[in-house]
This record gives C-alpha cells, structure tokens and sequence, in this order.
C-alpha cells in the first residue's frame, strides 16, 4: 500500500508530503505518526509541505489532527515550507491552521523545535559527542 | 427548488472548450484538481489565482463525493464581454441541501468536515451559485475570470 515515509532523526519525525493527498493516505499518515511517536517516543514532529500545490480544508484538518494527536502524546508539530500562495489561499479560505506552528522552512522548523523542546542539536554541541 | 447565486446573472457566456469528468471516489478529487490546474494554466491565470482555482474545485469535488454521494464536474472554458475564465460546474443526484444560507455560513456541517467547502470555496471564485431541490440533487457553478 502507498504510504508516506517517515523519518527518525534524534527525538524528532520528519516527514515530506510530496504527493498529491488522497483521503486514504492522509488517514495512514495520521495512524503511523502517532503509532512512530508512541514506539520510538520521539519529542518534535516536522511536517514539510513545500511540495504541495494546494492546502484544502481536507489537508488542512489532517495537520490540525496530526499536530492535536501529537501533542496528546508529548510531541510538537511544526509544519513548514507552505508556499505563498497557498498561505493566501488558505486564509481565504477560511483556515488559519490555529493550533498548528509554523516555521518558512525546515531549517527554522527545526530551530522551533530545538528551542522549544530545550534539546540541543546534535552537530552542534561543544562536547563533541554524538547523539 | 432553491437557489442561491453570487454573480452568475443571464450575461452572455461562450463556451469555448468543455469537458466532463466524473466524481465517484477520492481519487477522481485528485483528477479533477489535476485537470482544473492545466486548464489553469492554458488560460494562464496567475499562480495565486491558479491556487484558488484548484482549492475551490477540491473542496467542491469533496463535497459532490461526501454530501452528494458522487457525480460529475464539467469543466468550461468561457468567453464573458471582455474576458475569459474558467467555468466549472458540481453536480450531483444526492438528497439535496435544504436550507442554503445555512450551508454557506462557515461552520456550518452535517458531515465530519470543518463546515469551510461551501462558503471558503465561494471566496475563492469571482461568480457562484448554488441550486438545490430536496431529493433530487444539487448543482454548483463556479467562475473564475481572467
């Protein structure tokens, strides 16, 4: 069956929506997030959307889900990488994705996550060690 | 029957090309989006209204699907006085909408959405309507101009 990967990178999933979202996928992709989540007890979820063309109510439901469900299990979401017109187009809309962080890229996103979680980003250390 | 309409009066409209697709199962949305962002783009719309475009039709075909339980958008390519646009037109047999100043308010749901397809779509475009009879089904129309 189709699927979504996911990404283990230290205490963080990482995951690339580069399809066009279908019903059955996103539902999938919400069921293996959580279910990562839970085994591998990751701390920060980033979701990078820069690859998608529109951002329907559909797939904006299935953000606020995935970042809703996270958070029930411990973990941030923070999405990113939205292009701009599709930011315009989601606020016209009507959604405004309340709930769900953002970051431009997934560089910031990754900053957010740090920052937010208080974990130092492997690489970075002084200590020289690896995670 | 009831209808409910934003622009979309009796002015004169060309149908330059015109196709039918159907709407029976999520991946006939993913089609659909496909087929309205190439057409999009033959009009050369711009990349903004593109988007809209195409959010509008998706969260119209997920509508045809889910409340409607399938059916068909057409696709036109129209010619109004002094401008072109893109004309797509939802159509169901489904039970209808009873009450549509309800539908249109966002929130607005029956259904396991977020209550945004039908007022957050009709944002999106420049001409909207909406007719429903109870039982029988229920048409939406939608252009975009250029």
């Amino acid at each position: 069956m189709e699927r979504i990967p996911i990404l283990r990178m230290g205490p963080f999933l990482l995951i690339t929506i580069q399809v066009d979202m279908h019903d059955k996928l996103a539902l999938q992709l919400q069921d293996d997030v959580t279910q990562r989540i839970s085994e591998w007890g990751s701390y920060g979820v980033l979701i990078d959307i820069s690859s998608l063309e529109i951002v329907d109510s559909f797939i904006g439901r299935m953000l606020a889900n995935i970042a809703a469900m996270s958070r029930v299990l411990g973990a941030e979401t923070v999405v990113v990488g939205m292009q701009p017109a599709v930011a315009i187009t989601l606020v016209e809309l009507g959604m405004s994705l309340p709930g769900v962080r953002t970051a431009l890229n997934v560089e910031s996103g990754m900053e957010l996550l740090y920052g937010t979680l208080g974990v130092r980003p492997w690489g970075t250390g002084n200590d020289g060690n690896e995670a | 029957m009831a209808r409910w309409a934003l622009g979309l009066g009796e002015q004169a409209m060309t149908v330059m090309k015109r196709e039918m697709f159907p709407l029976q199962t999520s991946s006939d949305i993913v089609l659909a989006r496909q087929k309205v962002r190439q057409w999009a783009l033959e009009l050369r719309f711009s990349l903004v209204d593109q988007t809209k475009l195409v959010t509008a039709a998706s969260e119209l075909a997920r509508n045809t699907l889910d409340y409607g339980h399938g059916g068909e958008m057409t696709m036109e390519i129209v010619n109004g006085t002094a401008k072109s646009g893109l004309k797509l037109t939802f159509t169901d047999r489904g039970p209808g909408i009873p009450d549509i100043e309800a539908a249109l308010k966002d929130g607005f749901t029956t259904g396991a959405g977020m209550g945004l397809g039908l007022g957050g779509s009709k944002r999106l475009v420049n001409e909207f309507s909406i007719e429903s009879e109870a039982g029988k089904g229920t048409k939406i129309t939608v252009v975009r101009w250029k």
